[in-house]
């Protein structure tokens, strides 16, 4: 059942003020990162028609904008995603080994979720991170200064943190 | 060392804190602004600043909003742009994470000069963490009256709201964030109208970079006549510039424009110079859209004067033989790069980003995107490089929006200037991929200068 808890309802209502009386339309984006937060790490057709019954708007308008923006995932993802910048600055400064290395730890390729439904590995573009690549986002966080080492020190951390919570 | 206005503060412990900020000063310039000006009084003020955007258009910020239509009874809107998605730039950020009451201080302003009652900071979604900070500032400078009903007594209400977008570079694009604001696809609208006339709901709007904000509050601060003697010509204060790529020291640096590149990429107070004893081979400037420039062009123009960090040397030379002030996004290339592949993977960056409504950019940046690839990878035809320069060339000034210049941009000016370095790829496709093609004719071995 798609339901937002009574705190998280709250937190739609405090979002839904920000704009004037009527436009109510504007919260889809922070709406849709709450939704994506708390049902899975992903954005089904089921959860994009709880957000569009919340703003009382249409299905397909929480669709249009799903689609359009790289944040929302539209396919399950595993429990850590790492998004790694692969633009220019990075590149520079060796992003290409670093996705090349994930991808061989994991055994994925961008794209793509391990077996085990713990990680994702996606390629995303410029970040703004640009002085302190090569990095990736994790869950709220940046990781900067990428090396090999950090990158199998991020795993393990990782693979802790989902052994604790299980 | 060079005058900092906006980030002298930065690095008093606990300056992200109200108390601490407040403690040094934070504030005043809503307290002299509300209790000493009127709203066209502040206007006049950074009009005299000479304050040109630092969005990346570089327009003249007193000039924008004094084009504001003020019809009765209809709501004005400030929203703060603050998307950062330009390659190579990252100096917002730093000015949100670190110093965040300086954004709130100058919005409040601001939004008092345009008479905004609702404002808005449109933040790329990936900085979650900065939404936290914002939120926090923001209602520590409501708590202390700075924001809300009645401000100092004055009569004047303002609310500022942080609104989250979820990873598209073209909602950096004034139009298409209101668009992205108004709860739709990040699609840029047609202008005119211009925001100034119809922007957020219809609404009159100004839309104004971060960077741009916080040195309003030095301006009223300090007026703006004194923020006009730092620089040079019409690159009036300080800007931030965000340099990245092969440097000793990337970061964010306020410099006074009015430094030479020269000085800015190898002295100690800034970039201190190529990181491993590398060559400097190129750089972009000013963020990724703005032509790349090699090393010998990059510090001299091309009548042999010193290039300075201005908004006008920079241009020097047009396009034929300059680049753009932008985004301050600096980027640097040392000999041991590949100038192929860095514009490959911007042009990687356009395609993904292109909102797909005008077919030129679309299209365009797909295929740009593919020939780049194939050269990189030894599979292209000399017949490539012309018919790269062909499709730049149809996307520029055909479009919607400027991101589909943006794009050919980067493509054109590597070609322009590097072209030699795309016949080795294709003439030598082995060569290619075990090797770059280092520093060739592009520039001097350049000595590093003491300054
Ligand atoms: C594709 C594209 C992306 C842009 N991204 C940004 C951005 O991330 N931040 C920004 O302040 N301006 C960006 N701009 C410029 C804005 O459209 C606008 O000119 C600017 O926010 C105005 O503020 P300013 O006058 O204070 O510079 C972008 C423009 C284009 C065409
Ligand atoms: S130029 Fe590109 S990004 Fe801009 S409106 Fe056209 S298709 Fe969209």
């Amino acid at each position: 059942m798609i339901q937002f808890s009574d705190e998280k309802l709250k937190e739609v209502q405090r979002i839904i003020g920000f704009y004037p009386e009527g436009k109510q339309k504007s919260a889809v984006l922070p709406v849709l990162h709450l939704a994506q937060q708390e049902f899975g790490g992903w954005l089904s057709v089921a959860t994009m028609d709880y957000v569009a019954s919340l703003l009382q708007i249409e299905p397909i308008e929480v669709y249009e904008v799903a689609t359009f923006f790289s944040m929302y995932n539209l396919k399950p993802v595993g429990k850590y995603m790492f998004e790694v910048c692969q633009t220019g600055p990075c590149m520079l400064n060796g992003s290409d080994n670093i996705i090349k290395y994930i991808g061989e730890k994991l055994g994925i390729k961008p794209g793509e979720t391990s077996a085990d439904g713990l990680f994702t590995l996606k390629t995303v573009e410029c970040m703004a991170a640009c002085g302190y690549a090569p990095m990736m986002q994790l869950g709220k966080h940046y990781r900067e200064h990428l090396t090999k080492e950090k990158v199998d020190a991020i795993i393990d951390e990782c693979r802790k943190n989902a052994e604790l919570n299980n | 060392m060079g005058s900092k206005l906006l980030l002298d503060k930065v690095h008093i412990e606990n300056i992200r804190s109200y108390d601490v900020y407040r403690r040094e000063g934070g504030y005043r310039s809503v307290e002299k602004a509300i209790r000493s000006m009127n709203p066209v009084a502040v206007m006049e003020e950074v009009k005299k600043s000479g304050l040109r955007g630092r969005g990346g258009a570089g327009f003249p910020t007193g000039m924008k909003w004094s084009f504001l239509a003020k019809p009765e009874g209809v709501p004005r809107y400030l929203v703060c742009n603050a998307d950062e998605s330009e390659p190579g730039t990252f100096k917002d950020r730093y000015l949100m994470e670190f110093i965040p009451h300086l954004l709130i201080e100058g919005l409040i302003v601001s939004s008092y000069a345009i008479g905004s009652n609702r404002t808005y900071i449109y933040i790329r979604g990936e900085f979650k963490w900065i939404i936290d900070i914002l939120e926090q500032a923001i209602t520590e400078a409501k708590n202390n009256g700075w924001l809300g009903k009645n401000i100092l007594g004055s009569g004047f209400d303002c609310e500022i709201y942080v609104h989250s977008g979820a990873g598209a570079y073209i909602c950096g694009e004034e139009t298409a964030l209101l668009e992205s604001l108004e709860g739709k696809r990040g699609n840029p609208r047609i202008k005119p109208p211009f925001p100034a006339v119809r922007g957020l709901w219809d609404c009159p709007t100004v839309v104004n970079n971060v960077e741009t904000i916080a040195a309003v509050v030095p301006i009223i601060n300090d007026g703006g006549d004194n923020y006009a003697k730092i620089g040079t010509g019409k690159s009036t204060g300080t800007k931030l510039i965000s340099s990245c790529g092969n440097i000793k020291k990337p970061g964010v640096y306020e410099i006074e424009m009015s430094i030479s590149v020269e000085e800015f990429i190898y002295s100690d107070e800034y970039c201190g110079g190529i990181a491993n004893g590398r060559r400097l081979k190129a750089c972009i400037p000013g963020g990724s859209s703005v032509p790349i420039l090699p090393a010998n062009l990059l510090l001299k123009t091309a009548k042999g004067d010193s290039r300075m960090m201005t908004y006008e040397s920079l241009a020097d030379g047009g396009f034929q033989s300059g680049s753009m002030m932008g985004s301050g996004g600096f980027i640097v290339l040392d000999e041991d790069q590949c100038v192929v592949r860095h514009t490959y993977t911007l042009a990687r960056f356009y395609r993904h980003e292109s909102c797909g409504q005008c077919s030129p950019c679309r299209e365009g940046t797909g295929w740009m995107e593919k020939i780049l690839l194939n050269i990189e990878n030894g599979k292209g035809k000399m017949s490539d490089i012309d018919l790269l320069w062909d499709i730049q060339r149809k996307i520029e000034g055909n479009t919607i929006c400027p991101l589909g210049d943006a794009a050919a941009w980067p493509v054109a000016a590597a070609i322009r200037h590097f072209r030699d370095e795309f016949e080795w790829h294709i003439t030598n496709p082995d060569d290619a991929q075990r090797r770059n093609y280092g520093l060739a004719n592009y520039a001097e071995p350049l000595k590093v200068v003491a300054v």
